[in-house]
């Protein structure tokens, strides 16, 4: 029902108008090929979003849209601080899930011959897997200190250099992160995990900048055709999860939940509550901003090994499911807001003083993932995404099919014969992985970034093509 | 009795029935081990003992559940089977067999159990829940 009601304004835009106990309506990027594939729940989702208190403008689906928890994957919503709410099903059980992209000085050739062992070695320097520990073995008292200063913690215990940190949202530590709203049962989750890249969607990627867009701009982020890049993608591991779950239950005990949706369990932003859980919420990030860094590190030292003078530099490092303070203009006035992006991308536009000093006068790198085998893509954020969007677009790819589904559609023969014949190395944990993230599994990428490209939400600067894929 | 995996977008959730409360709960976990682990038997070397609690029974079976996300990423144990499970009013005790899962290849990442559409239910006789989990 709600796909009937939907207004169609652009090529890319379509509104939910506001009905019932909506306090403002929907505004989704969409294109009718995309639109196809949204689930009526998900549309659902945005319109339960744009019931709770002090929502501010419109509840956002981007371009990746699709079913989450509370919110919708895609989903984005701005809330007035003094009568809005957190909640944290707008910022997802994987805190600060992101990605990281690193330029190195090797060219596609460069690789050649040597994909299939690099892989292999990739695999074995950056520990994966469900559970899995990471290398380091840290006590409550260290694991403090990651949570307070993020990527900072690790450069300054030698994993990587000052300059890493400038090219991460946040400088790679949130602040007002204090461990002690952090449950005891989280930090266990987390404490043998620091330094690991998790499983399921999580991956690492090597690449090759395909195809650019935008010279201009990419020269200001250093990319060049033919370059070899890598991406890492990863989050808060089982620390944030817990972090969820704790205040999940907290906020029901406190709180109750709204009688359209128990999953938009809320406290309002000024509540001790509400501040404890930003609170742990800002150690979770930091906890995967750290462990980047600590990875970005390992393949350093690993590739190495092939290539002696091997370098590689942040590009930017991006948050996909968090809940910032930020400002913006609302009804002509600028103010302070707090907006949660649930698997979405900030993307402000040049000038904002959030953005790195030497990327300011063109906008943020906006990085998209697509699945794994399929091409990803550099972005640019846009004044206009900072109107309209709050300043977010799209983070991926985006499911269309439950990981059932894509068993009983394939074999794993076939998934690993599919990435051979798109000329990409796999190396992987296990079988069920490679079947379940498919890209059959998944929206088209380009689509996805086309609408953003036409919305004017995220200008497209670069394409990436993988070369060869790590996953959990 | 059994459980069953439902269509589900970017989630894996799954349906169990059963004739006791006990074997529900039990199966549930059942159900979470396969999608952590797919169909690799795990060994039996190891023993944790745990209680939780819940003032109703889906918070009960949400409580048990993530006691075995939290076994996995703080104690790196895999369980392989119920060996004992007391239900009494809002109070689960379980003893539980299994290895520690650095031993074992395994992939998917369950990062938590949800209240999303969750219920347990009894009728006839007959429990019945769903659960959705959060990968």
């Amino acid at each position: 029902m709600y796909k009937e009601m939907l207004r169609k304004i652009s090529e890319t835009e379509y509104e939910l108008p506001k009905v019932g106990k909506m306090n403002v309506p929907g505004r989704l990027f969409l294109s009718e090929e995309l639109l196809k594939d949204v689930e009526e729940n998900s549309l659902k989702q945005v319109a339960n979003v744009a019931m709770l208190p002090g929502i501010l403008k419109c509840s956002i689906g981007l371009s990746d849209m699709h079913l989450g928890y509370g919110f919708p994957i895609g989903g984005v919503a701005a809330f007035d601080v003094e009568t809005g709410i957190i909640s944290p099903g707008g910022v997802g059980y994987d805190i600060n899930c992101s990605v990281r992209l690193l330029k190195t000085n090797l060219k596609i050739g460069d690789l050649k011959g040597r994909e299939r062992e690099i892989a292999h070695s990739l695999f074995r320097a950056v520990p994966s897997g469900v559970g899995r520990g990471g290398k380091l073995s840290l006590n409550n008292k260290e694991l403090g200190e990651v949570l307070i200063k993020g990527a900072q913690w690790a450069v300054e215990k030698g994993y990587g250099g000052k300059e890493d940190c400038l090219h991460i949202e946040e400088n790679g530590k949130m602040k007002n992160a204090n461990p002690s709203s952090v449950s005891q049962r989280a930090k266990s989750r987390g404490m043998p995990q620091l330094g690991s890249l998790g499983a399921g969607n999580h991956f690492l990627d090597i690449l090759t900048v395909d195809e650019i867009f935008d010279e201009g701009v990419a020269k200001v982020f250093g990319l060049k055709k033919g370059q070899v890049v890598i991406m890492i993608h990863c989050g808060s591991r089982g620390l944030g999860h817990q972090v969820a779950s704790d205040y999940i239950k907290l906020m029901e005990e406190e709180y109750g939940y709204p009688d359209f949706d128990r999953e938009l369990v809320n406290a309002p932003i000024k509540s001790e509550l509400g501040q404890k859980y930003l609170s742990a919420m800002a150690c979770a990030a930091n906890f995967a901003f750290a462990n980047k860094q600590l990875i970005t590190h390992w393949i350093r030292e690993n590739m190495k090994h092939y290539f002696p003078n091997f370098k590689a530099e942040v590009v930017y490092d991006i948050c996909h499911n968090i809940a910032k303070f930020e400002k913006h203009v609302i009804d002509g006035k600028e103010k302070e807001v707090l907006v949660m992006r649930k698997g979405a991308t900030r993307s402000f536009g040049p000038g904002r003083e959030e953005i790195s000093e030497d990327y300011r006068g063109v906008g943020q790198p906006v990085l998209i993932p697509g699945s794994m085998g399929t091409a990803s893509y550099v972005l640019c954020g846009t004044k206009k995404a900072e109107e309209i969007s709050f300043g977010s677009t799209a983070h991926g790819a985006g499911r269309v099919k439950s990981r059932t589904q894509a068993h009983k559609d394939m074999t794993f023969d076939e998934a690993k014969k599919d990435m051979e014949q798109r000329g990409v190395f796999v190396e992987f944990g296990g079988k069920k992985g490679l079947v379940e993230e498919s890209p059959f599994s998944y929206k088209n990428i380009e689509e996805v970034v086309r609408v953003s490209h036409e919305a004017g939400i995220g200008k497209r600067v670069a394409k990436l093509k993988p070369v060869l894929v790590v996953i959990g | 009795m059994s459980y069953k995996f439902l269509n589900h977008t970017a989630d894996v959730k799954f349906k169990v029935e059963s004739s006791t409360i006990e074997e529900l709960f039990s199966l549930a976990v059942d159900a979470l081990n396969e999608t952590i682990r797919g169909d690799i038997k795990i060994l039996e070397q190891g023993e944790k003992n745990f209680e939780v609690k819940g003032k109703d029974l889906e918070e009960l079976l949400y409580n048990f559940l993530e006691e075995f996300l939290f076994l996995l990423d703080a104690e790196d144990f895999l369980a392989s089977r119920i060996k004992s499970l007391e239900i009494k009013d809002d109070n689960l005790k379980c003893v539980v067999v299994g290895d520690k899962a650095e031993n074992y290849k395994f992939t998917n990442d369950v990062k938590a159990v949800t209240y999303n559409g969750m219920f347990v239910r009894e009728k006839d006789g007959t429990f019945v829940c769903e659960v959705v989990l959060d990968v």
